[in-house]
């Protein structure tokens, strides 16, 4: 019993931080459209663009204006931190420029991430 | 919500507000904002950062309807546009104008600081040839837009501003739709939009 315990612990433990970037890109290409209000692959608009997002620390595109907030976050972006940035900016990471309510489906997140880390790694797009 | 301190403002006020929304013909919208506006007088500070929400929210938007005035603005200077679709592009840039004034004088009514347009945008000047491209240009950040003001509906505090955030959501929809419809595609392929 008490390793069951301790297997379920491990397991939640281990939920929050592993993000299985299994997506479906083709679909995230359409998800993606949704933020082509104010992002694009390859220039920043009013949102900052997102060739290089993964690896890079928030805050430090250069001739982006950022918040404050997202300045000092200290986030790396990865597939995890985007997972959950993506969910509900404001409430994430609250003072964020991303006033957005998120893409709530866990689905449509994943395909998203997805379709981003294609895109990004594709030369023709991100030089 | 929406009644809360309108018996404080006198009539004169309101034209007054009004009369400095210049060309701004959505009384609806203007009523409404008017409506935030009082709501700013009874915001005491536990509720401030719900204000500096709607804000920011607010200058989002602001954000994304300056991008498109200049958007439009570069459509109608390319020499690409024939009449008809010539008169489309300024009309909806005027309205795309009009949520931009309306935006920015909310943003001063709650305390915040409209931002300002940029004095570049990165616009994919060269893929523009023709003027179904600057249609198919112009509909991608329309459709952009209606998602964006779909993330912004809910999030907003004030249910008055959603309700106006809503109402220039409609808008932007229906630009999409036409700007679809003078591509000759399906001007509303879907029903729901996300």
């Amino acid at each position: 019993m008490r390793l069951l315990v301790l297997l379920v612990g491990s397991l939640a433990m281990i939920g929050p931080s592993c993000f299985a970037a299994d997506g479906d890109a083709g679909h995230g290409a359409g998800i993606y459209q949704r933020c082509l209000a104010c992002h694009s692959l390859q220039h920043s608009r009013s949102g900052p663009r997102h060739c290089g997002v993964f690896g890079r620390k928030a805050g430090t595109l250069p001739g982006y204006a950022y918040s404050q907030a997202m300045k000092k976050s200290g986030i790396i972006w990865d597939e995890t931190n985007l997972n959950r940035f993506l969910e509900n900016p404001l409430k994430t990471l609250p003072g964020t420029k991303m006033a957005y309510a998120g893409v709530k489906d866990a689905k449509d997140r994943a395909d998203l991430i997805a379709y981003l880390k294609q895109a990004t790694r594709d030369p023709a797009i991100c030089d | 919500m929406s009644d809360v301190n309108l018996q404080t403002e006198s009539a004169a006020d309101r034209r007054s507000f009004l009369s400095g929304l210049g060309k701004i013909t959505l009384s609806a919208t203007a009523i409404a904002l008017l409506a935030g506006q009082d709501r700013v007088g009874l915001i005491g500070s536990a509720k401030a950062q719900t204000a500096n929400n709607d804000v920011a929210i607010l200058n989002a938007a602001l954000g994304a309807e300056q991008e498109a005035i200049a958007a439009y603005q570069l459509g109608a200077a390319s020499g690409l546009l024939q009449k008809p679709v010539l008169d489309l592009a300024v009309q909806f840039q005027g309205h795309h104008k009009e949520h931009a004034s309306a935006l920015a004088t909310t943003v001063k009514k709650l305390g915040g600081t409209p931002v300002e347009a940029k004095k570049t945008y990165s616009f994919p000047t060269q893929k523009l040839k023709s003027q179904e491209d600057v249609l198919a240009f112009a509909a991608e950040l329309e459709k952009g837009a209606v998602s964006a003001y779909l993330g912004a509906v809910p999030i907003l505090t004030d249910r008055e501003l959603a309700r106006v955030a809503a109402s220039i959501l409609g808008d932007e929809a229906m630009h999409w739709a036409v700007l679809r419809q003078a591509l000759g595609q399906n001007p509303v392929p879907t029903a729901f939009l996300a």
